[in-house]
């Protein structure tokens, strides 16, 4: 089985956001970039269907050089295959542009792949879109925050996380699919496969390259404010006898909070 | 015309969809265009019936015997096709499940900008400006879309239902869709319900969540005891609870779990790390019941007790039963 793994460099959870008010930007100093975390279930799935199935397991993001350090750790995990598709254009928060770049080049440069396999959001611009974008795109199926997947020769099952339970997903391949946590646990890469990924020689494919026409990249949407939200006030605390505090909780709550 | 898909999930329209068409409502009224409701499904009499008490104004039902079930693919089709050929120029879903695996696939197939997952929606110059979340509400990002049609999910739990009824709703202007042969290569082929009757920790009016001064995976039944007596209520976690093995990752809030705007959230022995707030920090009123007074959770808290949870915990739930007895 041919499978595509797309991954995205994002700052890590613990970070503070700080803005760079001037271009409305995030400021990347002092930042510790990781892979995001759901991508790396999606790597971890790759990496399993293949174990279980033979097949590539090929990794691709979208982005500037900064990124290959995600592309090394892919391939430490156990990735055959990491690629750059070099984008030099700021976060635009702009879903369609990167899934655009994305079916290209699954339509030009492996056209053979059985699976796409995605993170359920990149954690930062938590847009929920690229997956199911590319897969409008290159008429395919889709299932998105999946915790459980089967991969069976022509077909798939998955299980979705929805409110209050799971949707049982059946497609056809190739087919789309994006990882929740739970899926499974992901390896951590060994040293020897740290040592091998070093060695790696990383792919670079241009956006040029791809024939996408300047109107198709041309971001639809447009940053008009980034901000930090206003900074929540320390409340009142409680102190004592829990069963003083309890009481003036409750009454609180209902009479001054009235959120009960 | 602001066009707003609604869900139905057992039969039933979600109330983020009322949520979501009461917001197009005002929205639309102050730019001076019309709002729509507009229902998919293989037929729409039923819930159209429903939504008729909501006062929805102007209904669309798009029906075809393939879309008795959803599936991303025929929703997507009937869904596009209706805003190319009705003229919408803003569309929104409710950022529910379905809402986000549905909405990017019409927005591609029509070239349209999506801002998901909004908590604002305003109108400035004339046009509409998407305020949402990101890193998990760690900043908020204010979006134009530059694309005919603009497209949004709406967050529930944020935009509020009151709003003028403007009747109609009676009548539905049916149009059959077009899905052809072979376009629905995935369905879903079962639903599987979580054996409690237990709301979903994004659909609650209250969460309480549990964290490490739980200590165990027994104890979050302090806290389902609590939620049981708390109507549309739903018990969470902080990443560390989770990642012990408490409690199932469905319930985890913060950067790589849900995010969360209830109007109480209760964090009971969460210290409050950075992308646990990140997830709560939207909700209306936020509680802390924690031992140590220097945890962080207390800085956002807007009200808090310092002691031990598992002898606040049962005295608040009696304290809370006689309350809401009143």
């Amino acid at each position: 089985m041919n499978i595509l793994v797309f991954v995205k460099r994002v700052p890590d959870t613990e970070s503070r956001i700080r803005i760079q008010h001037e271009t409305k930007s995030i400021i990347e100093d002092g930042l510790n970039f990781v892979a995001s975390p759901y991508d790396e279930f999606a790597v971890e799935a790759a990496l399993r269907l293949k174990e279980a199935k033979g097949g590539t397991v090929r990794v691709v993001t979208v982005g500037r050089d900064e990124a290959v350090p995600v592309l090394r750790k892919c391939l430490a995990m156990g990735a055959d295959e990491a690629v750059l598709v070099k984008d030099e254009a700021p976060e635009a928060y702009d879903g369609l542009r990167t899934a655009r770049i994305i079916a290209r080049v699954v339509e030009r440069k492996f056209p053979g792949a059985d699976l796409l396999l995605f993170g359920k959001q990149a954690v930062g611009t938590d847009n929920s879109q690229v997956p199911s974008m590319v897969a409008e795109l290159l008429a395919l199926p889709q299932a998105n925050v999946v915790t459980k997947l089967e991969v069976d020769g022509t077909a798939g099952t998955a299980l979705r996380e929805i409110e209050g339970g799971l949707e049982k997903v059946v497609f056809s391949l190739p087919a789309v699919v994006s990882a929740q946590k739970g899926l499974n646990e992901p390896r951590y890469e060994t040293l020897k496969g740290i040592m091998a990924a070093k060695k790696k020689e990383i792919p670079v494919i241009k956006l040029d390259e791809l024939g996408l026409a300047a109107e198709e990249l041309a971001p639809k949407v447009v940053v008009a404010g980034l901000d930090v939200p206003p900074q929540r006030q320390a409340g009142k605390v409680l102190q004592g006898d829990p069963a003083e505090t309890a009481r003036e909780l409750a009454a609180l709550l209902h009479t001054v909070a009235k959120v009960l | 015309m602001i066009a707003v898909f609604i869900e139905i999930r057992d039969g039933k329209i979600k109330k983020s969809s009322l949520e979501a068409l009461a917001e197009a409502r005002r929205r639309a009224g102050e730019l001076g265009v019309a709002a729509a409701a507009v229902l998919v499904g293989s037929a729409v009499d039923g819930p159209a019936a429903d939504l008729a008490g909501h006062g929805p104004g102007k209904v669309f039902g798009l029906e075809h015997p393939a879309l008795a079930d959803y599936s991303a693919q025929g929703f997507g089709r009937a869904l596009a096709d209706f805003a190319r050929e009705s003229g919408v120029t803003v569309l929104f879903f409710a950022a529910t499940a379905m809402g986000k695996d549905l909405a990017p696939r019409v927005a591609a197939a029509l070239g349209a900008g999506l801002a998901s997952d909004c908590t604002k929606v305003a109108v400035k110059d004339g046009g509409l400006e998407f305020t949402r979340p990101i890193y998990a509400g760690k900043a908020d990002l204010t979006v134009r879309l530059t694309s005919a049609p603009q497209i949004a999910t709406l967050r529930p739990n944020v935009f509020p239902l009151d709003t003028p009824a403007v009747g109609g709703g009676g009548e539905v202007v049916k149009k059959a869709a077009v899905i052809p042969d072979g376009l629905v290569k995935g369905r879903v082929a079962e639903v599987l319900k979580e054996q409690s009757a237990e709301i979903d920790v994004t659909e609650a009016e209250v969460v309480i969540s549990g964290g490490r001064g739980l200590k165990g995976p027994e104890n979050f039944a302090l806290l389902r005891e609590l939620a049981a007596i708390i109507p549309r209520s739903a018990v969470g976690a902080s990443r560390s609870a989770v990642d012990s093995g408490w409690i199932g990752h469905q319930h985890q809030v913060g950067q790589t779990g849900k995010t969360v705007s209830p109007n109480l959230y209760l964090a009971v022995g969460i210290s409050g790390a950075i992308q646990h707030l990140a997830g709560m920090s939207s909700s209306k009123c936020i509680v802390a019941v924690n031992k140590d007074p220097e945890a962080p959770i207390f800085k956002v808290a807007d009200f808090g007790i310092v002691g031990d949870l598992f002898e606040v915990i049962p005295r608040l739930k009696d304290e809370l039963k006689k309350v809401l007895a009143e």
